[in-house]
């Protein structure tokens, strides 16, 4: 099982937990399996169409997923998955 | 124009004012940092703009870029939301130009950066720190539109950002390197790394990889609602990107420590955490260039302690707004 680790803006739709583990081999199955698990979290994380929603960004490792193959993005037991609201850069 | 900038070169050049001396920074071989003797990485130093960050190439830029368009003129006040290294040096070519200049910034930022940015002469509006950067861009935007007198160059989306790069620091890097196989700079507004990766894609092909390093900022300056409180700047294109890495801000202020004790280069925050990408992007390589960013001096983060204090002593470390 992938490790996903929930921001505190996405907390209280998973009862508080900071990380959990979900099932999946893609990033697009293990969200689904956390938003079948934490059903708050379907309509935030993910778009009417299925898609990422734009706010948020989700990290294999630490890379985007969106520069890599997005949802499709092929995901191993021992990965973590991080999940972080789209934010302006700092000092830049 | 080549002749002119050759002679230039020994002593960094002769300029009619400090806003003219913007730019033409050094590139510097980082030879300690290099994981195999094929791969060469290689640091521009941005630190070496007048007021010692690369911001000055974009403020430079978003102001001309008005006063060519007629859209600002002596007297009239600039309103901008930075964290630090914009509004500093808007407010060194403002107060040169004779425009007055209001930045809006986090309240969690380091206090180098309000002294500065008062020995300039701008006036500063605090956000809530909370909200990070975030809540500097929302506030300056209900400024704007509350009062027209203000003109906001908005760097988040105005693309004299990018150009100031793809008209400066790209050709600068591509004047000293014939090949590039990856870019690596930080990501903010995306100003640098739009500017330079759409240069040199166009003169280099796809074959350079542009690198993406940003911030994860600490879990206290996360403080949205919710996530459609969240913001991309307009100007950013991610298909320009082809890897995206965040860097937490403790590895960001380990490697910014690396710089210092192997290489010996001062530099702040986000250019540690530029650094430990560029590395990482060299080790995977076999040979080429990696260029990386070097984005500001460190003169602004000494009293936070990271240069005098081991990391996890740091205080604020999760709080503080770093780049």
């Amino acid at each position: 099982m992938a490790t996903v680790k929930i921001p505190p803006v996405l907390r209280a739709s998973v009862g508080g937990e900071k990380e959990v583990s979900a099932d999946g081999s893609s990033v697009g199955e293990v969200l689904n399996a956390l938003a079948a698990a934490h059903p708050q979290t379907q309509s935030q994380l993910f778009s009417a169409e299925g898609e990422l929603n734009r706010y948020v960004n989700v990290y294999l490792n630490d890379e985007d997923v969106r520069v890599l193959d997005g949802l499709q993005t092929a995901v191993g037991e021992s990965d973590t998955l991080v999940i972080l609201p789209a934010m302006a850069g700092g000092s830049r | 124009m080549d002749g002119e900038r050759l002679r230039n070169r020994p002593c960094g050049g002769r300029y009619g004012d400090l806003v003219q001396a913007i730019g033409n920074t050094p590139l510097v071989e980082l030879k300690r940092l290099s994981p195999k003797p094929g791969v060469r990485i290689w640091a521009k130093l941005e630190s070496r703009n007048p007021t010692g960050s690369v911001k000055d190439r974009v403020a430079r830029s978003l102001i001309e870029d008005a006063e060519a368009r007629g859209a600002i003129k002596p007297g009239q006040t600039i309103l901008e939301p930075t964290s630090g290294n914009t509004g500093i040096s808007l407010a060194m070519i403002c107060k040169r130009k004779g425009y007055p200049l209001k930045v809006v910034m986090p309240d969690n930022v380091t206090q180098e950066r309000t002294q500065l940015l008062h020995m300039y002469g701008a006036e500063i509006v605090y956000s809530d720190g909370s909200k990070g950067s975030n809540g500097a861009v929302e506030l300056a935007l209900e400024m704007a539109a509350a009062d027209s007198s203000y003109y906001m160059p908005y760097q988040y989306g105005n693309v004299a950002n990018p150009l100031a790069h793809y008209n400066g620091t790209a050709l600068e890097i591509l004047e000293e390197l014939d090949e590039i196989s990856a870019f690596v700079a930080g990501l903010g507004t995306g100003g640098t790394l739009m500017g330079n990766a759409r240069r040199f894609k166009e003169e280099l092909g796809d074959g350079v990889k542009i690198v993406a390093a940003e911030p994860m900022q600490g879990e206290p300056v996360q403080g949205l609602r919710s996530l459609d409180d969240g913001f991309i700047p307009p100007i950013i294109d991610l298909s320009l990107l082809d890897r995206k890495i965040f860097v937490t801000n403790h590895d960001a202020i380990v490697w910014t420590r690396r710089l210092l004790d192997e290489e010996g280069i001062f530099a702040g925050v986000s250019s540690g955490a530029i650094a430990s990408i560029a590395v990482r992007i060299a080790d995977e390589m076999d040979e080429g260039n990696v260029v990386f960013i070097v984005c500001d001096d460190g003169w602004k983060y000494l009293s936070s302690g990271i240069y005098t204090r081991p990391v996890d002593e740091v205080e604020a470390l999760d709080t503080t707004v770093w780049w």
